[in-house]
């Protein structure tokens, strides 16, 4: 029997267990990376710093992230009395839950083809059945608009927490981050507009899939590389992909753009009036934005969880390693500027925002279609 | 502007490679040797079979924050010591004045600074735990 695509109408049971075992996978490693993302921001700010950063807990404080959780989780956890209580509680809750459940649509690796013995070893009338499992939580064919919606939703999070706290620095962290979003979105969701002029879909799966392909298209007038060059739309794209990563860090609060919490400034901005776990949840989705970000910057331009040289030896690794090093390389490269660039002003962000990305990105669309007119 | 931000991110590129780390794992791993001129715990100077000492109270009279306390006797060979030398070390502020002020050199301070203690009376230090 031909292996089927497992659907939740071809097999129930068999879609539940594979669909939580791989929503258990992936908020695991999206977890731990997040953790040992807050050491390595530490290890590496403090060695460009010309200091060794954490190095008491543990070997090289590999413990820090850790004690760091269990010191928030005994934490007293501080409500102010002037703050409303249910938006105050739920602010941190929304921030989070954007950010990990953009997650769901990035594919993570080639389709599996799986006997349903093995999902299923209890149940009888299986033999011989095997199911295609795509690497991948959920296959939205709107994968795009699906991350662009998420990352509009984290910063009501961010506002909430800033009206609800009831405290002035509080409500200017929020209100720039609110304002800071709305002129980053704008140009982030436009220069995805070229991408997808160029693969015809929305699909996140389809995206990667086009980009496993040698050059062609657009990329063509770059025919004189050798055939191992995968079709990455960074090459046919780069204005693009420059204007994204930058427009992602405006989105997620990274320095040099991190104003709505300015310490200098707003004492910690939104999250000032937080403590204990509501705290850490904070941190913990400042840094998931930081993964997923890179994640779809990745996946978007830097073909994915495809290989970078469309080699056997390459193509032989899974998936996944390739996109874990694709997003480890996007975080140390945050880190890096992170440890480097200090904030620009608030002027300085909206000037950049609104005269020069949004136009930037404007004409990236007109040109490109102009390109692909002519090319047809 | 773009050349000036990739020059910082070489900057701070070149601090990260190993080797430019400055600090230093006091008291884990390495302790820096203090300054020969240091103005650590005080030392009395031991001769042969006695302190240095000549029990003379100029010390205790320069001293600016009034922390020795010096008794004098006199020995079966008529010669003057201290029955008594006490620094009290939490009024002591390391200016170093009983060391100029010494006739015979019989007081100097050495590089010792990790001087903190359990309880007050650990402070005082006496003629035995001076004399090393």
């Amino acid at each position: 029997m031909d292996p089927v695509l497992l659907s939740f109408s071809s097999d129930p049971a068999a879609f539940l267990v594979v669909m939580v075992a791989k929503i258990l996978v992936v908020f695991t490693v999206l977890m731990l990376i997040v953790a040992y993302a807050t050491w390595c921001e530490r290890k590496v700010i403090g060695h460009m710093q010309t200091r060794l950063g954490p190095m008491e807990t543990g070997w090289h404080g590999l413990l820090q992230p850790i004690a760091d959780g269990i010191k928030l989780f005994f934490k007293e956890d501080i409500i102010p009395a002037e703050a409303s209580k249910i938006p105050f509680i739920l602010a941190p809750i929304m921030i989070l839950v954007p950010a990990l459940i953009t997650a769901a649509v990035i594919p993570f690796g080639a389709d599996l083809t799986i006997p349903a013995k093995f999902i299923l070893p209890f149940s009888s009338g299986l033999e011989g059945v095997s199911y295609i499992v795509p690497q991948q939580i959920s296959e939205l064919n709107i994968g795009i608009l699906f991350v662009l919606a998420m990352a509009g939703l984290g910063v009501y999070g961010i506002v909430l927490a800033g009206w609800a706290s009831n405290s002035k620095y509080s409500l200017l962290g929020g209100l720039r981050s609110s304002a800071q979003v709305i002129s980053y979105e704008l140009a982030a969701g436009l220069t995805l507009v070229a991408v997808f002029m160029l693969s015809e879909s929305l699909s996140l799966r389809d995206i990667v899939a086009l980009q496993m392909q040698p050059l062609n298209g657009v990329a063509g007038f770059l025919s004189f590389l050798p055939d191992w060059v995968p079709n990455w739309y960074v090459f046919s794209q780069p204005v693009a992909f420059v204007l994204f990563v930058i427009c992602g860090m405006a989105e997620i609060n990274r320095t040099p753009f991190d104003l709505p919490e300015a310490e200098t400034e707003l004492v910690s901005g939104f999250c000032t009036e937080y403590s204990s776990m509501k705290y850490a949840m904070f941190f913990m989705a400042e840094y998931a934005n930081m993964v997923i970000i890179a994640a779809i910057a990745a996946t978007l331009f830097l073909g994915g969880w495809g290989a970078p040289m469309n080699i056997a030896i390459f193509q032989a690794v899974p998936g996944a390693v390739w996109l874990l090093l694709k997003i480890f390389t996007f975080m140390f490269f945050f880190i890096w500027l992170r440890a480097t660039w200090p904030r620009v002003r608030y002027d300085q962000l909206m000037f950049l925002g609104w005269k020069v990305f949004l136009p930037l990105a404007l004409a990236n669309i007109i040109v490109t279609g102009l390109v692909v007119v002519l090319l047809q | 502007m773009i050349k000036e931000f990739a020059q910082g991110l070489w900057i701070t590129f070149k601090h990260m490679l190993p080797g430019n780390s400055t600090t230093v794992q006091y008291p884990r791993v390495e302790r820096l040797p203090t300054a020969e001129r240091f103005r650590g715990l005080h030392r009395l100077v031991p001769a042969q079979d006695r302190e240095k000492c000549v029990a003379c109270y100029l010390c205790p009279t320069v001293c600016p924050a009034k922390c020795i306390t010096v008794e004098s006797g006199e020995n079966e060979k008529g010669e003057k010591y201290p029955v008594v030398y006490k620094i009290d070390l939490l009024r002591c502020i390391f200016c170093g004045y009983c060391v100029e002020a010494c006739p015979v050199e019989a007081i100097e301070m050495t590089g010792e600074y990790e001087l903190a203690n359990y309880s007050r009376d650990d402070f005082t230090y006496e003629k035995q735990r001076l004399l090393r």
